[in-house]
């Protein structure tokens, strides 16, 4: 009732007001999907911060004292935590660094070179875009772990990875690339620069908004893979999402730790997407437009 | 081009190849692979009722989500593109969920849902209604809804940040040319941004279907695929009967299967769908 009551209240003031601009109903829905999205993941930053006495007694109640220790000693004092979120980092950077520098030199051919194969070529990376990791992963391991033995290493991991990314990294790049007026190009040429200059100090740069996006997404996706993770990493060499899976079943009884260690876990991938985030809604947009 | 079309090779042609041949194979992962048994493991595979389940799981999931994410995700992506306050902020945090790990977003909600102690038990407790018994993830009717509204919550970003980009290529003009002949806002929306986003609700249709179709970190997170195989799904099966039983064989007849259900669906897809757009811009 009081529903129908603000809309046609509402009706008046409209004109007023610039087109388009919320009234009282758009900031009422957008709190409830703000309180939906982020209440899972204030839980888990809270229940770092509280005993699990605490969680017990009022699971969804604020920290009362706070305590530091969870994230002290459960994380930022535990060498596993930091050893974990080394490897993460490292099968990350690599990942990413493949994926980008075979991407971009894949992509390029095909989006500016005119030959016979060229639309066969593109439509192998697009075809590669529905060959889910799950297919071959078994053979996957047993190429890794015995024909290639880096099995439980940090290329091991990173390589497959960089591969799977590849269809995307190449569909994603190729209207950046294509977009690339080719009156620059005949410019640089006729001012006597090389197809490697051209490639290294026109293209590159041009097609940055897409090599940042391409890189992100293989970055944030490197760093939350598990399934591959899973079976090629044991020990000291797991990754944090792997880490955070085994220390919540290894310390089932221990939610307040459980919860800390998964809530420093996710930071890092946050800030970088968070901050990357309006170049990738924009590079998203160019490859779609493209 | 050659070092991306060499990784590709190795790690995804290669791998997929042996998965095929893996799969005429009775094989349990040492000693060579010589016990050729045809199509045995196909049979076994298609005649499991575990392995039926987890591609009707699939499909499941593959609906519920163009049903409910789609109409969610536009309806989200059109109010945060309003002249709003903090819309900047709001922005950011419908992305939130998407960017984390599914593995860490799956520990946080197993710790939510846990029966009896879990925020969700004590908030249905605290309007007077009765939690089930096992938890929502123990019941096995509704474990499945249950991780469905898990996997809403974590990938309605991708749906909003895709959708949002879309509509932000929607030139103002248009929607002051609809205001002029004095449409409402919400008629705008329906009128003339919808049929412009088309290209971009087709992305997501993809996207999302072949996520669905191969679904495994949340599930292997909050149930394991349980309780009583209520919750497996064609890739949490095969990576049990790979690396847990190694039945190898098995294992290379599911990816088979998995692969081809994946590559009928984007080929019809593309067919009927995505012609469409690449038609029109040429």
């Amino acid at each position: 009732m009081n529903d129908t009551a603000m809309t046609t209240n509402e009706k008046a003031p409209r004109r007023t007001r610039p087109f388009g601009a919320g009234g009282p109903l758009t900031y009422g829905i957008a709190l409830v999907v703000v309180a939906l999205t982020v209440g899972p993941v204030l839980y888990g930053a809270m229940g770092g911060f509280r005993s699990n006495e605490q969680l017990a007694r009022d699971p969804a109640g604020l920290p009362d004292p706070w305590l530091l220790s969870n994230y002290e000693e459960g994380v930022l004092g535990n060498p596993d935590f930091w050893r974990y979120a080394l490897n993460s980092t490292a099968i990350a950077v690599i990942t990413t660094v493949v994926a980008v520098a075979c991407g971009v030199m894949a992509a390029y051919p095909l989006a500016r070179y005119q030959f016979r194969l060229r639309e066969p070529l593109f439509m192998v990376f697009v075809l590669g875009l529905l060959f889910p990791a799950a297919v071959a992963i078994i053979p996957l391991f047993i190429l890794v772990t015995r024909d290639l033995q880096i099995g439980n290493t940090w290329w091991g991991v990173a390589l497959p990875q960089a591969a799977f990314w590849l269809p995307i990294t190449v569909v994603i790049l190729r209207p950046f690339l294509m977009a690339i007026p080719r009156e620059l190009e005949e410019a640089a040429l006729m001012d006597g620069a090389s197809r490697v200059g051209i490639f290294w100090w026109l293209m590159l740069p041009l097609s940055m908004p897409g090599l940042v996006t391409v890189a992100v997404l293989a970055f944030v996706g490197s760093w939350n893979a598990y399934l591959l993770p899973l079976l090629l990493l044991q020990e000291d060499m797991r990754t944090l999402p792997l880490g955070v899976a085994d220390y919540s079943t290894e310390h089932s009884a221990d939610t307040a730790g459980v919860l800390a260690f998964t809530t420093i876990a996710m930071i890092p991938a946050l800030v970088l997407f968070l901050t990357m985030q309006q170049r990738i809604v924009g590079g998203l947009r160019g490859a779609v437009k493209g | 081009m050659t070092p991306a079309l060499a990784l590709l090779g190795v790690f995804v042609v290669w791998p997929i190849a042996s998965a095929v041949r893996m799969s005429f194979y009775r094989w349990k992962g040492f000693g060579p692979m010589d016990d050729f048994i045809g199509l045995r493991n196909y049979e076994r595979v298609l005649g499991d009722d575990v392995f039926r389940d987890a591609v009707a799981h699939n499909v499941v999931i593959v609906v519920a989500s163009i049903v409910v994410q789609l109409p969610l995700g536009l309806a989200i992506a059109m109010l945060l593109n309003r002249r709003i306050r903090l819309r900047g902020l709001l922005r950011t945090i419908v992305f939130v969920p998407y960017v984390m790990a599914e593995v860490i977003a799956g520990v946080i909600w197993f710790q939510l849902l846990q029966p009896r102690y879990g925020v969700v038990d004590g908030l249905i407790s605290a309007v007077g209604l009765t939690p089930p018994e096992q938890g929502f993830l123990g019941t096995p009717e509704l474990a499945l809804p249950t991780l469905f509204v898990v996997l809403t919550w974590k990938y309605l970003g991708l749906a909003v940040l895709l959708f949002l980009a879309g509509l932000q290529g929607v030139p103002d003009e248009l929607y002051e040319a609809a205001q002029l002949d004095g449409a409402g806002w919400w008629q705008t929306q329906l009128r003339v941004a919808l049929p412009l986003l088309g290209p971009t609700i087709r992305t997501w249709l993809f996207l999302s279907m072949i996520g669905s179709l191969q679904q495994f970190d949340m599930v292997w997170v909050l149930t394991g695929g349980g309780p009583a195989n209520a919750t497996t799904t064609m890739a949490t099966y095969l990576i049990n009967q790979g690396t847990q039983r190694h039945n190898y064989g098995i294992a290379g007849a599911a990816s088979v299967v998995l692969f081809l259900v994946s590559f009928v669906m984007a080929l019809a897809y593309q067919l009927l769908i995505l012609r469409r757009d690449t038609v029109t811009q040429e």
